[in-house]
């Protein structure tokens, strides 16, 4: 369908954007619109005014520092793609980025949008929980950070209120010994996936397995982690009998949607086969 | 609103609501309708244009977003007279039925080869599959967009 009539402003800067997303009630932000915009054509949505953050430049680094990976909200898929240092920075966000969507939709996406628009489906919301990441937020009273475990309420859902805008997304620094994979499973390349696994874990002196960290993607109805995962890998060797107990106790935790595209039973076995592949890959 | 950026070279200028998509604008205020519209909603790919270099689905953006960009579309893939080498290569290879898909086809071809002009065939199916066709099944597209990559080396 032809999208609802609303009125539209390009703030130059992030001050100006959220002084007037908070002028109208049910005031959206726009970045590169790849969800936003089929959400209007869809007429699941007609907020009465789109606020675009196309000119306001300073939401576009990727910066590091000694304790975190940094990403303006306007950051695209494709720059994530482009960038040299962020593989070696934080292999597990660029692994999992390289399944988001198609070209052409890569070149136009962005974080800020893919948090805000929150499918329980997407990669990053799932890599955002796994990794304890901190969204920073500002709103006309100031600015907040707030832990991506606790901004994700639901489908399509987050503690966002209408005034506020996400400028960045923070990561924890990754250490390069880290151990960690993504496998994710989608009907077609590029679609949302029915399942997905991230994962990282940390190896002592002895060998054993430390700081596991299990998210899940499109099982669920919000991205999260699975300290039932995480519990059968802590303390020991990440090998066939703890994969396997790992894969158990997953499926067990689980509470994956039944829609037309698959159903709870499913998705919960597919999940489960999707960790015993990334702590394979980990090996 | 008014908006106002170039077109296959040429500045153009429209008057319009924001509400309007980039694609509809092309079509229906400036009257190039060799962008085809098939989803409306981002999964056909189909819209396909090239904004400032990169491929975009015209479908999922606001013409007033594309305020001073560089906009091109299949009708600026070549003179009037003259297929592109890209173009020739779909005709030798069949790599077309009904043609709706074309366009997109070629606007996501020409942005790959012109940014990677040795993308191998995995490469090419994997852009691609951001493009529905439902009559050749692919492979005649494919070959004819790893032809083309002759016309695009540096």
């Amino acid at each position: 369908m032809k999208l609802p009539a609303f009125d539209y402003a390009a703030p130059a800067t992030v001050a100006e954007a959220v002084r007037l997303l908070g002028s109208r009630p049910g005031a959206k932000a726009l970045a590169g619109g790849q969800s936003l915009i089929p959400t209007l054509a869809f007429r699941l949505a007609a907020p009465p005014l789109l606020v675009d953050l196309r000119k306001i430049n300073e939401l576009r680094h990727i910066a590091f520092d000694a304790n975190a990976v940094r990403l303006g909200a306007r950051v695209r898929w494709r720059d994530i793609e482009d960038d040299g240092q962020l593989g070696a920075a934080h292999p597990l966000l660029v692994a999992a980025v390289g399944h988001v969507a198609h070209y052409q939709i890569r070149n136009r996406g962005t974080i800020g949008g893919s948090l805000a628009h929150a499918d329980p489906a997407a990669e990053l919301p799932g890599i955002a929980v796994t990794c304890d990441a901190t969204i920073a937020i500002t709103a006309r009273k100031g600015e907040r950070t707030i832990a991506a475990a606790d901004f994700f309420t639901g489908a399509l859902s987050t503690v966002l209120a209408d005034d506020e805008l996400i400028t960045e997304l923070r990561l924890p620094a990754w250490p390069r010994a880290r151990r960690w994979a993504f496998e994710e499973f989608a009907r077609r390349r590029g679609d949302f996936a029915l399942a997905g696994v991230a994962l990282f874990y940390d190896l002592d002196a002895q060998g054993y397995v430390r700081n596991a960290h299990i998210g899940v993607i499109g099982a669920c109805h919000r991205p999260h982690r699975v300290p039932q995962a995480e519990a059968a890998l802590n303390g020991r060797r990440c090998d066939a009998a703890t994969i396997g107990t790992a894969a158990k106790a997953l499926q067990t935790a689980l509470e994956p949607p039944s829609d037309l595209h698959a159903s709870a039973a499913y998705r919960r076995a597919l999940a489960g086969t999707l960790l015993e592949r990334a702590l394979a890959a980990t090996l | 609103m008014k908006v106002s950026f170039e077109l296959n070279g040429r500045p153009v200028q429209a008057e319009l609501e924001p509400r309007m998509t980039l694609a509809d604008c092309i079509r229906h205020e400036l009257r190039q309708t060799g962008t085809h519209v098939g989803c409306e909603h981002g999964v056909c790919g189909a819209c396909t244009v090239i904004v400032d270099g990169a491929a975009v689905r015209s479908c999922l953006m606001l013409a007033v977003q594309a305020e001073g960009a560089s906009v091109t579309t299949v009708e600026g893939l070549s003179d009037a007279e003259k297929l592109s080498p890209l173009q020739a290569a779909f005709r030798k290879h069949h790599a077309l039925q009904c043609g709706f898909c074309t366009p997109g086809m070629l606007t996501t071809a020409h942005a790959l080869l012109t940014e990677e002009p040795q993308a191998d065939k995995a490469r090419i199916r994997e852009v691609l599959s951001g493009n529905l066709c439902r009559c050749t099944g692919y492979i005649a597209i494919v070959d004819a967009v790893y032809e083309a990559r002759a016309a695009y080396q540096k």
